[in-house]
């Protein structure tokens, strides 16, 4: 360090700007050893004491000649790079390492029959990768052959019949991106602020094409009963063997028994080779490891009809059979656990969707509700699927509340936690689609909170 | 002419693509299923009891199996709270009479138990049938699932203790759910047309809030999942806190540049833990029972490890331990012995767990 001089642009450069651009590199290839921490401590300091003398961060004209990134070619710009297929599978970048789906403490004590939530804070657009997609498990994951996995429709059918996957990969398919959320998501919310990010209190929430056969051909291919078929059991192969009790409405509107999840095979945590996808319909319902459909006349109770996934109500009863998430909206950046460096700009972007069909708009508020803004959307704006919303935004440093609203093609707009409350209560654990409220603090800091 | 064969092409077109869709027989598509097949699969039961096979179990059987199976998880008394929430506990005599668990709206009872919420029997018998014990589901027989069933309902003072279970009478138990009358479908969330319960306004200016935070994250949350610096990008639009240290309480125009360069600075996550130890861990369902910073049924491996600590037979006596099975060194509890854990996987395991299961 340095007559190199630092730009410092909208974006606050990292210390290795500072650096040698020998030892940058170095640093950028094989990471941070105790040693060269030691000399970036102190390449830092000296670096502090030049910037305190006059580099704005908002704007920042070049220093000196300019920043040593773009004067001193770097490695890779000046070297050869990797051979094609050098990873068969693409892997992130080695950059990318802190994005995970991560388990919340202490919400279940077994991790066979937990959940992982998805890093909703850093994922763009609508599509969850298929890696960071969360995951719920009931009595752990397998990873199931194939070639050895059978699927069943019977009950109310004319032709009970069995498929393998090489059979329903024949059948005229769909390709569908569809929203999936847990109807326990944020549901640590219900009472009061508990977690710290959006990861852990929306992230029970992931979108994906997935590709199958309409689950309505296969039971039409079996003859089901239209009289008397008022209802499906869907059941998985796994441990629990989870089954859930679906409408024949549903089964025939938009269901998929699904082997696709983002242009290749499910994974195996997802499901893989076959689950069910039911659009709008909250994720317990899609059942993994699908292996059996029967048709019936009345509902099945199973034990999450009958024990979990019912919302408890005031009054002491609890709402059985509660299926569809409705209308929901959250800003995924800036939002709680992340900081703003700087006064200024920035893109307030985030994600709706509705169990009950299309995103007709959100709103965005900056003053804890008090005023509203109507937010981008960027398309495709499909059906029960994620919809990505961006609106503009100039911080000036003053502590504010962000908050967002959805409202759907039906008209429904997605309410405050008071007005939940006021109807079910703090006990209800699923189905809390309130708006969520983020506080930027004047240092910068976002901030899980409730404004109502 | 053109016209013509534009039209019949049309029409051609039209036929095969209604007939893509509706054509009813896709062949050579599938196979009959056999009666062998679905009686395989088909083993749900339903509340009116449709698919429950003929069948009976004693409460003093339902005990056995209990003691033998299902109560390293679930407690002596269906009262555990240490893996799963408890099984029994919270209803009267009273509640069974009334088929309403008064605890759910009086909240005496901080935690619900099962038989406070299931209403049905069906439920009971169906899931510990597909699903239990725990690590070996669908191992019991019929028998055994009927008298475990019927043991739950007697610890919960339901059924009296010479109670046999069956599929004759157990309609007639089901009438003695204590919360067979506590569901309700009156609600709009079952049918996608129908009524939201909840009914929001689209206010868009000077609307009506309060200017107070009514909830804020509590301070020991903060950090409560790792630090949050950590779980975001370390370039772009944003920066994740520091939740090691205290907030910060200065305005932003106060941060200094040498702070702001220090909060946008690249922090190299933490060299991942040498994962092989806990990937056996999990890959042989040790932490099923074992957590490994806490005790679950059986201790945590941390607690394991400070135990041993400096003594040089440990590695011997762990392994053993694992081979065999061990019995009293933490609890009533046993651990069976682990037979189907390559050797030298168990020595992964225990060095992993000597060294502090990090």
């Amino acid at each position: 360090m340095t007559k190199d001089a630092i730009k410092a642009g909208r974006l606050l450069r990292a210390p290795e700007n500072f650096l040698d651009p020998v030892v940058a590199q170095e640093i950028t290839a094989n990471g941070l050893s105790e040693e060269r921490r030691g000399f970036l401590r102190k390449s830092f300091l000296a670096a502090s004491a030049a910037m305190a003398s006059g580099v704005t961060f908002a704007q920042g004209g070049a220093i000196g000649d300019g920043d040593p990134n773009i004067l001193n070619l770097p490695e890779h710009s000046t070297t050869l790079g990797q051979a094609v297929a050098t990873n068969g599978y693409g892997v992130p970048s080695k950059y990318e390492t802190n994005l995970l789906r991560r388990e919340s403490p202490g919400l279940t004590r077994v991790s066979a029959a937990s959940v992982s939530f998805a890093p909703l804070q850093g994922l763009f657009g609508i599509i969850t990768p298929s890696g960071l997609h969360f995951e719920r498990h009931h009595q752990g994951w397998h990873d199931i052959d194939p070639s050895k996995h059978r699927f069943m429709i019977n009950g109310l059918v004319k032709n009970p019949k069995v498929y393998t996957m090489d059979d329903l990969m024949r059948l005229p398919s769909v390709s569908r991106m569809h929203f999936i959320e847990c109807g326990a998501n944020t549901a640590m919310e219900w009472g009061n602020v508990a977690v710290p990010t959006v990861q852990y209190s929306h992230g029970m929430l992931s979108c994906c094409e997935f590709t199958g056969v309409p689950l309505s051909v296969l039971l039409e291919d079996c003859g089901y009963d239209k009289k008397n078929g008022k209802f499906i059991l869907a059941e998985g192969a796994d441990g629990s063997s989870m089954t859930r009790t679906i409408s024949m409405d549903r089964a025939l509107d938009d269901v998929i028994v699904a082997w696709g999840m983002n242009g290749e095979m499910l994974r195996p945590e997802n499901g893989y080779p076959l689950r069910l996808v039911v659009p709008g319909v909250q994720g317990v319902s899609w059942v993994k490891w699908l292996r059996r459909i029967e048709v019936g006349d009345k509902e099945y109770g199973t034990k999450d009809e009958a024990i979990h996934y019912i919302d408890s109500m005031p009054d002491g009863m609890y709402r059985q059979y509660t299926s569809i998430q409705e209308c929901k909206s959250v800003i995924t950046t800036p939002s709680a656990g992340q900081m703003l460096l700087d006064k200024g700009f920035y893109n307030i972007t985030g994600l709706a969707w509705s169990g009950r069909g299309k995103i007709k708009r959100v709103d965005v508020s900056v003053d804890g509700g008090r005023n509203w803004r109507t937010a981008r959307l960027e398309g495709p704006v499909n059906t029960k699927c994620l919809t990505r919303f961006n609106i503009n935004w100039v911080w000036d440093g003053s502590p504010v509340v962000l908050q967002s609203r959805a409202i759907d093609e039906t008209g429904y707009v997605q309410p405050k936690i008071n007005e939940l409350r006021a109807v079910r209560g703090t006990r209800s654990i699923y189905h809390n689609n309130a708006i969520q409220s983020w506080k930027v603090s004047e240092s910068g800091e976002v901030s899980n909170v409730q404004v109502y | 002419m053109y016209r013509f064969t534009k039209t019949v092409v049309a029409l051609l077109l039209a036929t095969s693509s209604t007939m893509a869709l509706a054509q009813a027989a896709y062949t050579n598509i599938g196979r009959p299923a056999t009666a062998k097949e679905i009686a395989a699969w088909d083993i749900d039961v339903r509340p009116d009891f449709k698919g429950l096979p003929p069948g009976s179990g004693t409460v003093a059987k339902g005990m056995a199996v209990w003691e033998g199976k299902c109560a390293s998880c679930h407690g002596t008394f269906g009262e555990s709270n240490e893996v799963f929430t408890p099984i029994v506990g919270g209803t009267t005599k009273e509640d069974i009479k009334t088929g309403h668990v008064a605890a759910l709206s009086n909240n005496k009872q901080p935690q619900r138990t099962t038989i406070m919420k299931v209403p049905t029997v069906s439920t009971l018998w169906d899931y510990i049938n597909r699903a239990m014990p725990w690590t070996a589901p669908k191992s019991l027989t019929t028998e055994e699932v009927y008298a475990v069933t019927a043991y739950i309902l007697n610890m919960a003072e339901i059924l009296p203790d010479d109670f046999t279970l069956s599929d004759k009478n157990i309609a007639e138990v089901q009438q003695l759910m204590p919360n067979r009358n506590g569901m309700t479908r009156n609600h709009g969330m079952w049918d996608i047309k129908g009524k939201p319960d909840v009914k929001s306004v689209a206010c868009m200016k000077d609307c009506k809030v309060s200017t107070d935070l009514r909830s804020t994250l509590p301070e020991p949350s903060r950090n409560a999942h790792g630090n949050i610096q950590l779980q975001n990008r370390t370039f772009g639009e944003v920066r994740g806190v520091d939740t090691t240290k205290p907030a910060s309480t200065k305005p932003i125009s106060a941060i200094s540049a040498e702070q702001k360069l220090a909060m946008a600075a690249p922090t190299k996550p933490a060299a991942p833990a040498k994962a092989d130890g806990l990937a056996l861990a999990k890959q042989y369902a040790c932490v099923a029972c074992h957590g490994v910073s806490s005790k679950l049924i059986g201790p945590g491996f941390n607690e394991i490890a400070a135990k041993y600590k400096g003594d040089a037979n440990a590695s011997a006596a762990l392994t053993g331990k694992i081979k065999n099975g061990s019995n009293g060194a933490w609890g009533p509890i046993p651990m069976p012995a682990q037979a189907h854990v390559k050797d030298e996987d168990i020595k992964t395991l225990v060095g992993w767990i000597l060294d502090g299961a990090k």
